[in-house]
């Protein structure tokens, strides 16, 4: 493996000399995510394998290019889960593109998001340089916590190699209560619930049927069940269920229509655009799909005190990545400056600023 | 220069209570840092983020270097004032200006005090879950400047998983809308950057907290071992069983004796260890985790299990731990309390090494601490009053916080660098690592006006101090990955 960063960091080096950009991958399964992709491959899939996982620990050291399938196999044999549910879109997600993208599953709003996790990074930046950030404890805080800055950065601030994480115990009983709601009573629910000391691990609202999850001690499921009413769902059903909304495997997200990422704080009311809608995290998040006039769907949602992503399909040319505060878009060039000097490092993949 | 500076203050509207005479300047001269103090060139104390903006701008057109300090609860020094500096204190910003209960969030100002959020959230049956111990004075700004932590943070998480938005004044006078009520922000995740910064990036003057629906039911449970080596592994037995403790705190023999002769707390005397563990969650669940963790405990050796039966025996419990500090002054007035953190797993090894180095040195040193998530407070005990004493105490805790690093952990879990740990930071990080911290800290202040010289060591004292340290990625045990 030693060979194998040696020679990433010379090419980066090379690259960089020669000012030509990188295009930094895995298994390629969240490539239509983020600006347009420029540069010449650099496939992390070669520096795969678990580095060191004791389930005492609840702590787990990996090599970027490992499956997120790998890792689960291994962490479900300790009984024990990456808590954030990250979606796999495809086969072959690597645990590298994980932490870049940023994104988590539908567990998110209950237990924490991929960033929540991240405990230690270590990476290549855009001079080739091996730097080691965070650590393998749960808390640290000599630093600046650059390893949780890398998450969401979509490998623009350098190239990850080891990563590590807090993991937990996996839900030792999980059901699903399925419900007949309109939107305005799915929001209002999903809040108020979130509001109360439940086991609630994924809530999802389309086209009027709400579905709520639950996991946990099996004691404590069984009580919240009883309190929450609502028509059990058979088990494979559910389990089925919450995978394919995990990876967007849905019709709905099937589509060649622009896929709008709209996230918004919980309590929102229904927003009232023209397209058809999934809502997901209680309400955070509201998927939309169709054309849209980008600058006012984006001006409207400001107002709400969110933000709009162009997830999937449709034209980029608009931005994909919601605009910045002006200050801030100076602070993002400077720190991607910092990080890496001649914009080799997927050079536009974070197109907002 | 100074009189200018003063003068500006002056100017600021709404007025800025200013301090400038040297006699109510000296209960700002330390934070609880305590062994060192320096007296700023004035304090000034605003109400007001537009008043935030005018004291940067000033400082900032002058080249004055600031130092920013809430409560002065922090205990590495980060919030000392400089002699050639001002110290903005926070104080006064003191307002919650709001609990949401259809969030389960609250708006509030820097200088509210981390407890005050818990008790005007109480009504909604929510609560802040960070609880550092000093949580009845230390305030929120402080809290997200160190990413302090607290007793629950293994379930509960750290100040980093419960704050969603910031508003930050920079160093140009900007204010800066970090994160959102939203549950992410586009960008780069500056809010991870803010947190245990140390005050080196900007001045916090807003924070929007995230709060946690109380739990329905809580038990909370003391063990008694007859070794080190069993309660820590009575530690791993429990998360290995699938529990997450909402607390599980340790305390050696040095603690159990000193709190006993304090406060007569009833430990049994042969103990060479106690666990304090926290359940809480839905009744049922946590009925059921409690046979779970009695069955561990018992394999575990245990000599006694005490369960809290009322709401007054488990504050009786609870205040045996969080007095146990006061309690260790009763052995010797004077003592330093480090804040390293390990793989958990390393408990028993650790402890060991402590226990030769403080034979070494001849100094006590007892332990307190956070057992849950490997973060380690061994206090060393030393004596003011002898010369030199002092600087040995400094030497050992230094020691001790590079046995952390040897095995994989680090050289603070929650406490911070501030001026403390400096030195410990060339040991755990290289010249290139520690030059990217410098390059981050220029993206926000250029001029290097905002806490210059705490957090981050320079190369160049690095260097000076590389005698005693490893250099070039030789690191002790390089057969451990340091990341």
């Amino acid at each position: 493996m030693d060979t194998i960063i040696a020679a990433t960091s010379a090419r980066i080096r090379d690259a960089r000399e020669a000012k030509t950009p990188l295009a930094i991958h895995g298994g390629k399964s969240k490539s239509f995510y983020g600006g347009a992709i420029i540069g010449e491959s650099l496939d992390l899939r070669p520096y795969s394998g678990i580095i060191e996982y004791e389930p005492k620990e609840l702590v787990l050291t990996v090599r970027a290019g490992t499956t997120l399938v790998e890792i689960e196999r291994v962490m479900d044999a300790a009984s024990q889960t990456l808590p954030f549910e990250p979606p796999h879109y495809a086969e072959g997600s690597t645990i590298g593109g994980t932490v870049a993208s940023g994104l988590s599953g539908p567990r998110r709003p209950y237990t924490g998001a991929v960033r929540d996790f991240v405990l230690g990074a270590r990476i290549l930046d855009g001079k080739g340089d091996d730097l080691r950030f965070g650590g393998r404890v749960i808390k640290n805080v000599a630093g600046y916590d650059i390893s949780r800055l890398m998450t969401g950065a979509m490998g623009t601030l350098g190239v990850l190699l080891d990563l590590s994480f807090k993991v937990l115990p996996k839900p030792v009983e999980e059901l699903t209560l399925r419900y007949d709601f309109d939107e305005a009573m799915a929001i209002r629910q999903f809040n108020e619930w979130a509001g109360k000391p439940l086991p609630i691990s994924a809530t999802s609202w389309h086209d009027g049927v709400a579905m709520l999850r639950l996991s946990g001690a099996v004691a404590g499921v069984k009580a919240a069940r009883l309190k929450l009413g609502g028509e059990l769902v058979a088990h494979d059903v559910a389990k089925l269920f919450w995978h394919s909304l995990r990876d967007q495997r849905d019709a709905f997200f099937q589509t060649v229509e622009p896929l709008w990422r709209v996230s918004v704080p919980p309590t929102t009311a229904p927003l009232g655009l023209q397209m058809p809608q999934w809502i997901e995290w209680g309400g955070g998040l509201r998927w939309h799909r169709g054309v849209a006039d980008v600058a006012a769907l984006r001006a409207k949602i400001a107002q709400a005190g969110g933000h709009v992503t162009l997830f999937r399909y449709g034209d980029k040319a608009a931005g994909v990545f919601n605009p910045l505060q002006p200050v801030l878009t100076k602070i993002h060039r400077d720190l991607k400056a910092a990080f890496d000097p001649e914009n080799i490092l997927n050079r536009g993949r974070m197109d907002n600023f | 220069m100074h009189a200018e500076l003063i003068a500006d203050f002056q100017r600021v509207s709404p007025p800025l209570k200013l301090i400038v005479d040297t006699e109510r300047l000296k209960p700002f001269e330390t934070d609880a840092y305590i062994s060192h103090r320096a007296l700023p060139l004035c304090a000034v104390m605003p109400d007001t983020e537009s008043q935030v903006v005018d004291i940067v701008k000033a400082c900032s057109v002058r080249d004055v270097p600031l130092v920013t300090r809430g409560a002065g609860t922090g205990i590495s020094g980060g919030a000392i004032p400089l002699a050639n500096g001002v110290l903005v204190v926070l104080s006064r910003m003191n307002k919650i200006l709001e609990v949401d209960p259809a969030s389960c969030t609250a708006r509030v100002q820097p200088g509210v005090a981390n407890a005050a959020v818990t008790s005007a959230s109480a009504r909604y049956k929510l609560f802040y879950a960070p609880d550092p111990s000093s949580q009845i004075v230390c305030s929120i700004g402080g809290n997200v400047a160190e990413n302090a932590g607290g007793v629950h943070c293994l379930k509960y998480g750290l100040t980093v998983h419960n704050v969603m938005r910031l508003r930050v004044v920079a160093l140009n006078g900007e204010v800066l809308e970090i994160g959102s009520a939203a549950l992410d922000a586009p960008g780069y995740d500056l809010l991870a950057l803010m947190h245990g910064s140390e005050g080196l990036l900007g001045l916090i003057t807003e924070v929007t907290v995230k709060l946690t629906p109380e739990p329905q039911h809580i038990e909370t449970l003391l063990a008694a071992f007859p070794s080190v080596t069993d309660a820590a592994n009575a530690v791993n037995g429990i998360i290995a069983a699938g529990v997450i403790p909402a607390a599980l705190e340790m305390m050696d023999k040095m603690v159990i004796n000193a709190c006993e002769k304090f406060m007569s707390a009833g430990f049994p005397i042969d103990a060479e260890a106690l666990l304090l563990i926290e359940l809480d969650g839905a009744r049922e669940e946590v009925a059921e985790q409690l046979e779970t963790v009695e069955r561990v405990l018992r394999a575990c050796n245990q000599q006694e299990i005490r369960r809290a039966g009322d709401d007054a025996e488990r504050e009786k419990l609870w205040k045996s731990r969080k007095g146990a500090f006061a309690a260790l002054a009763s052995i010797s007035p004077d003592y330093y309390t480090m804040d390293g953190s390990i793989p958990r797993r390393c408990l028993p090894e650790v402890l060991a090494r402590y226990q030769q180095l403080s034979a070494e040195y001849g100094m006590l040193i007892a332990n307190v601490f956070h057992a849950g998530d490997g973060n380690l407070h061994p206090v060393v005990f030393y004596d003011a009053t002898k010369p030199g004493e002092l600087e040995r105490s400094e030497e050992l805790g230094g020691k001790l916080l590079e046995v952390c690093v040897e095995v994989g952990g680090t050289i603070t879990g929650e406490h911070g660098v501030g001026i403390e740990k400096l030195k410990q930071m060339c040991v755990q990080f290289r010249d290139k690592e520690l030059a990217m911290f410098h390059a981050i800290k220029a993206v926000f202040d250029p001029a290097g006006l905002l806490n210059p010289g705490r957090a981050v060591p320079s190369l160049k004292r690095c260097s000076e101090w590389g005698g005693m340290h490893v250099r070039a990625g030789e690191i002790p045990r390089a057969d451990i990955p340091r990341f």
